[in-house]
Formats: C-alpha cells, structure tokens, sequence
C-alpha cells in the first residue's frame, strides 16, 4: 500500500513519514502528494508569527485547548530557525504543547527553516496538505521568530494573526511596511507588561490610517496573556469573524487562486535552482 | 530535486526531575553536529515521548534522566515504541545511572547509556556512527 493511501486509512506514521519526505524532497513525495491532493482544501489554516519570544507557541498551545472543547480536530506545523553555520536546528516550539501530543485530534509538526527565508520552510504549504488530507479541521502554522520582513505566512494561511509584545521600539516600527501589514488580527501578548496600552493606541492609529483594504476587512486587537489564558477566546472568536467575513465574500476564492499560483512560482523557482546546480 | 536526509533526534526528560542544563547541552551538541533536534521539555509520560517521536518522525530519541527512575522510564520508552509499530526508531540514554543498572538497561532495548563525564564529542560520534536516516 502507498504512504498516500495509509495517509488517507488514519495510518499517522504513514502522514508523519510522507512529510518527512517532503521535508527531505524526496522523490517519490510529488507522486504520494499528487494522490491526497483531491482530499485536500477543507481545513481552516491559521498562520501565527511574530518576533522571537514573543509568546506564539503558548498562545498556540491555549488556542488549540478551545478548538479541541468544540471538538475539532487540529494540525500544527511550527517552524525554528536552521544554523547557517551548520545545518542543525533546536526544534523546541513543542514544549509549550507537549500536553497535547497523546490527544489523537492532535497532530503537531515541527519544521527548520533549512536555509528558506520568508519565516517558514519551503514544505510547509505541502505539509499542510499532508494534514489537510488528514483530516484535520484547523491547521495552525506557527512561524519562525520573525523582524519586519518576513511576511510568507500571508500567502499560506487564511487568518493571519501578529503577535506583538510591549516595549520593542517607538511608534515608528508601527509605520514601517511589512509584518504590520500583514495582520487580520493582532495579538498584544503580555499584556500585563508596561507599555500595553500605548502599544494599542500606537497600532491602532497606524491601522486607521491604512488605507481601506481590498477585502473590506477592518484588522482586530486582541490584548492576550497567554500564560494565563487571558483573552484567549476573545482571541479565537476574532479568528472565527475574520473566517467567516472571508467566506461571505468572493474574496476567499481569489486568495486561494492567489495563494495557488504563488505555491506554483515558488516550486518553479525551487526547481530552476535545483536543475542549475545539479547541470 | 535533490533529496537531502537529515539525522533527526529527539531529546526527551521522562520523569519528575526538574534540571535540563545536560540535555540542552546534549541538544546544542547535536544541533552543532547538523541535527535536527526536537527538544520536548521537561517532565515528560513515556507515552508523550513516544507520541511526539512519532509524529516527528524521528530516528532516535535520546532520553535523559537524573532522578533514579531510569529503570522503569527507559524500558517503558521502549516497549511503548514497539507496541506502535516504530521500534525502528532507535533509543538512547543519558544522566546520573549507576553502573550496575546499565547492563539491565541495554537487554531492555536502550542501545546505549552515557554517564557523567562523556564529551559532546563522543556522544556526537556514536550518533554519527549508530543512528542513520531513515531510507
């Protein structure tokens, strides 16, 4: 029996198997890929990011307690950084979630970046598929720590919510181009720390005087304390208004148009390379 | 495309004891060697352990235990990943284990047992040497 057809009986090693493959561009991964992909398309993919320490595999950890009350089954792909230096990597994204790992609706990943930029690793949006065909009703993908730049997430996930911390520059961050852009909804974490509430009113008038959006989506704040759980289901509820606005309008077809030629530019793109090294 | 199969490792604290600097060393170590590491945190069920390697499809766990229980905590590490069907994945341990405990480790299934005193370096190179990719 192929991985893909395992994948598809319930078999998890055949899925945890299938995306190292892909992780490791194993060959025959394509083909194992191409016989899930009509399974695929049915979960909902929450991207988390934000900078290093910020407290996004806790509020990923919290998040996942209340999909799991209401009885919906979750796949996590975190993703840490690779050495430049070496190759290794430390994946300790899971030790916030450990406490789910023997939940069978349950299924966390952890991913290097292995070179890629962007703040994912270029077989995240297949191992999402992986878990797609799974059967899981909410992949969450969690970033690497990122600055200002690394804005990847946007084109794989349908809410993208930016975890921020007080006290990490002036107002003047707020403005640049980039992360802050990229936002459906903003997570003040730790929000017991001084410095919350300016970071709220500094964020919130730099979202005001963003021009309207083309989907007509106004970005939500939410302040969270995610070691406490504090602000956790505002947090889920606001996820679930940004799904649901995206499935109300047409919107939601042409980011998956979108998102579907990126995905074939990027395995274009990667594919050159390989072929002009190897030649 | 051009495969690349990396050594992935998963370093696990079964049990109740609380200190972690050697197994984050041995992480480190591992990182620097050009693993990937799946560190898990403390206080870990051998049933999250085995769990956890599973999904993470990993080669080898290496286990470490400073608090006495290593005789039911590794064995069980062990049987747990055999009644998975993923007792390929090969298991190793490390921390304070006395020397007549060793022997009885190994005939559990534990393919190695470091005490105090062993360099990074060796570690290193018995990983190198013991625990290949997955084909």
């Amino acid at each position: 029996m192929s991985l893909a057809e395992e994948i598809l009986r319930g078999d998890i090693r055949a899925a945890s198997r299938l995306m190292r493959d892909i992780d490791d561009r194993m060959p025959n991964a394509m083909e194992e890929l191409k016989k899930i992909y009509p399974k695929t398309g049915n979960a909902y993919i929450i991207g988390i990011t934000g900078p290093p320490g910020s407290g996004k595999s806790t509020l990923v950890d919290k998040t996942v307690e209340i999909f799991r009350k209401e009885e919906k089954t979750v796949g996590i792909v975190a993703v840490d950084p690779t050495s430049p230096f070496t190759g290794g990597a430390i994946l300790g994204d899971r030790i916030r979630m450990q406490r789910h790992s023997i939940d069978d609706g349950v299924f966390i990943r952890s991913l290097a970046t292995r070179g890629n930029l962007g703040g994912l690793s270029r077989s995240t949006n297949d191992i999402i598929k992986v878990m797609d065909a799974m059967g899981k009703d909410i992949i969450i993908v969690e970033t690497v720590g990122v600055g200002q730049d690394e804005v990847d997430i946007v084109n794989t996930a349908h809410t993208s919510v930016v975890v921020l911390v007080p006290g990490q520059g002036d107002d003047i961050q707020a403005i640049k181009a980039g992360i802050l852009e990229i936002g459906d909804i903003f997570a003040i974490n730790k929000c017991e720390r001084e410095g919350a509430d300016r970071l709220e009113g500094e964020l919130r008038a730099t979202l005001e005087m963003s021009p309207k959006r083309e989907d007509d989506w106004t970005p939500l704040i939410f302040k969270t304390e995610a070691l406490l759980g504090k602000g956790i289901f505002e947090l889920v509820y606001g996820m679930y208004r940004h799904r649901e606005k995206l499935m109300a309008s047409d919107h939601f077809e042409r980011k998956i148009l979108e998102r579907t030629k990126w995905e074939f530019l990027c395995i274009l793109d990667s594919e050159l390379r390989d072929t002009i090294v190897e030649s | 495309m051009s495969p690349e199969r990396k050594i992935r490792i998963m370093v696990a604290k079964p049990g109740l004891n609380g200190h972690d600097r050697g197994a984050k060393i041995i992480a480190r170590g591992f990182r620097d060697a050009g693993f990937e590491v799946i560190y898990t945190g403390l206080h870990q069920t051998p049933e999250q352990i085995v769990a956890a390697a599973i999904e993470e499809d990993v080669d080898s766990i290496g286990l470490s235990s400073l608090a006495g229980a290593h005789d039911y905590l590794f064995p069980r590490v062990v049987e747990l990943l055999k009644e998975k069907g993923a007792d390929d994945i090969v298991v190793f341990g490390g921390g304070i284990i006395p020397e007549e405990d060793i022997s009885k480790l190994r005939d559990a299934g534990i393919k190695e047992v470091f005490t105090p005193g062993t360099s990074i370096g060796d570690t290193v190179n018995w990983v190198r040497r013991n625990i290949k990719p997955r084909k």
